[in-house]
């Protein structure tokens, strides 16, 4: 999978909590680093895969099965969807819809369950007080693919950061996971209607 | 115990169990991480009895490893790139005195044009200088072959180097087994010089020698060379009965049994290798991979056993001489001497160019069928460089190339204004 964002928003520390939690799950996990411009602000990608079997290669993953967008700002900037199957998860750190965004042609290109918003930096201000996305966009992927357990993110939080920090950063993970379960209890229902 | 860590932590954990008296480094990405972790590990009393000095630069780093060394402590340093050139006085002197130094060399491409990333330029740039240089493939190998260098290095007395591909490997979360502190202490003994510097008894290293004795010094540093080369395998071995996983040696073989095309590589790419490797054998391709461990001293023998029964033998480096071609492709063909297989080279990866499957298949197709030349660069852009070469033809213009293709391609270039 692979992280976008912002130099300062915490995409490489995603990328490692990430391969932290499946580690945690008894998988294997390679997170890494796309390095450029060492800049805040600057666009910043990091990747991490996720395998039953030890993982041998090292070239940047160019068809993702899954997306965490962390700044949606750079859509005008890098071509993020690159290399993503039509059954590919996105997450999208916004407040707003694909709709408001503008980027209805994507939700036809990939399946609508699949392609979630959820507005992680303000989940993160709640409850940690700083804009930071990060390990609350885990929690919601959690949710999303389940490829890693909320459980296992907490964990991976919990392992990273002291005691105040991680507690905060595993309430906004669970408040974004409980978020993206009632969107795809919400997409199922209507989709039953 | 397994633990899932960025390779350049695992790297500071497992040298601060070596237990090293003298750690002395100056800071250049992609080494930065290890000598902060290691730093760090002296703050809070884990690494005890370990003088951490902060030195000014990557010149005095080595000169101070030469003096901690020679004064009977265990000595280590980690650079990379611009940094180990800024050293290569004091690293060429390091190997000459016969000094037990280990270091980390976070391979980085050297400039000019700056570049931080990962390719072999800086390894290549000290290959003579009589250092014992060991290529990790995973950060596993990269943490084990430090425990390695060090046994290797204080029983030979010879400098090691532990080549680990910078951001690829140092910035990589991946689980480690990082060595346990009780077995690194039955697989390293404390470190017994040879001579200690004592102001009591006064001696002097780092004679003059003349032209009566400067071949037979150089030779008996070449011979030792080839002892390191006999210690290897056997270092290795034991590290396998005390850690319980294979780690080192000379070489390393792949599906190469049966290969007729095998490529030789260095470093950490060898695992996307093997990936497209496994993926051409489903479609009855006979390929198989070749890593080199030790890269100095070069084991001729072990690739000569290796590499025999190949018709080809298709040499992927980080690196080359300019104005001629392969520097790993010339050590291979030289090794392989009055053996059938035909040696190529193909240049890859250079100043962190990630090398992909995709491309890597196109090379192995085209060496199965025979059709790769003597020299090739993998995803070379060839109207870019034609570009430049025009503009270079109809104007004749000393001074450097990198800010035309930097408008060529549309990146904001460095000039200022």
């Amino acid at each position: 999978m692979r992280i976008h964002g912002r130099g300062g928003q915490g995409v490489v520390t995603a990328a490692e909590l990430l391969s932290v939690a499946a580690f945690r799950e008894g998988r294997f996990s390679l997170a890494f680093p796309s390095f450029g411009s060492e800049r805040t602000g600057a666009p910043v990608v990091a990747f991490c895969r996720i395998d039953g079997r030890p993982i041998r290669s090292r070239e940047p993953i160019v068809e993702p099965d899954a997306l965490i967008i962390e700044d949606v700002t750079l859509i005008h900037q890098v071509d993020l969807f690159a290399g993503l199957g039509p059954d590919g998860y996105v997450l999208v750190n916004t407040s707003r819809s694909f709709e408001e965004l503008g980027l209805t042609g994507l939700v036809e290109r990939f399946s609508p369950e699949r392609l979630v918003c959820v507005p992680a930096t303000e989940i993160a201000l709640e409850h940690i007080g700083r804009p930071l996305p990060n390990a609350v966009l885990l929690g919601g992927f959690a949710a999303l693919c389940e490829v890693v357990s909320l459980e296992a993110v907490a964990m991976a939080v919990r392992e990273r950061f002291g005691r105040v920090l991680a507690e905060s950063n595993v309430a906004a993970a669970s408040d974004a996971a409980e978020r993206v379960h009632q969107h795809l209890k919400e997409w199922s229902r209507a989709r039953a209607d | 115990m397994l633990e899932q860590i960025e390779g350049s932590r695992a790297v500071a954990k497992t040298v601060a169990r070596c237990r090293p008296e003298v750690v002395c480094a100056y800071p250049i990405s992609p080494q930065t991480h290890i000598i902060e972790a290691i730093g760090a590990l002296v703050r809070s009393g884990e690494l005890a009895r370990c003088e951490f000095i902060n030195v000014e630069s990557e010149f005095a780093a080595m000169s101070v490893a030469i003096g901690a060394s020679a004064a009977g402590a265990r000595a280590y340093t980690a650079t990379a790139s611009q940094g180990l050139l800024f050293m290569i006085e004091a690293v060429y002197n390091a190997a000459g005195l016969g000094l037990p130094v280990v270091m980390t060399l976070a391979n980085r491409a050297v400039g000019a044009p700056i570049n931080i990333w990962n390719d072999h330029s800086d390894a290549m740039a000290v290959r003579d200088a009589g250092w014992v240089q060991l290529f990790a493939e995973t950060n596993q190998e990269a943490a084990d072959l430090h425990v390695q260098a060090f046994r290797l290095a204080e029983e030979l007395s010879v400098p090691v180097m532990v080549c680990m591909d910078g951001f690829v490997l140092t910035h990589a979360f991946e689980q480690v087994d990082v060595p346990e502190q009780d077995l690194v202490d039955a697989f390293l003994p404390p470190y017994e010089p040879r001579q200690v510097l004592d102001p009591a008894d006064p001696v002097s290293i780092g004679a003059m020698v003349g032209p009566e004795a400067f071949e037979e010094v150089r030779y008996l540093a070449h011979v030792r060379q080839l002892a390191v080369l006999e210690q290897i395998p056997v270092v290795a071995a034991e590290f396998e009965r005390t850690f319980g996983r294979r780690s080192g040696g000379l070489v390393s073989s792949y599906r190469a049994e049966d290969a007729e095309v095998v490529v030789v590589a260095l470093g950490s790419v060898l695992g996307t290798i093997k990936d497209t490797v496994d993926e051409r054998r489903e479609q009855g391709e006979r390929i198989g991979v070749v890593g080199i461990t030790s890269f100095r001293p070069f084991p001729r023998e072990a690739v000569r056993q290796v590499l025999s029964a190949a018709r080809q033998v298709v040499v992927i480096e980080k690196a080359f001489s300019i104005g001629f071609g392969g520097v790993l492709a010339t050590d291979v063909a030289m090794a392989l001497q009055g053996l059938p297989p035909e040696v190529v080279s193909v240049v890859a990866g250079l100043g962190g160019r990630p090398i992909t499957t995709v491309s890597l298949r196109r090379v192995l197709q085209a060496a199965v069928n025979d059709r790769l030349p003597p020299l090739t660069f993998l995803d070379l852009d060839e109207d870019l460089v034609r570009h430049e070469l025009e503009r270079m033809a109809a104007t004749r213009r000393s001074g450097p190339t990198a800010e035309n293709l930097l408008r060529d391609l549309g990146v904001p270039s460095g000039h200022i204004g």
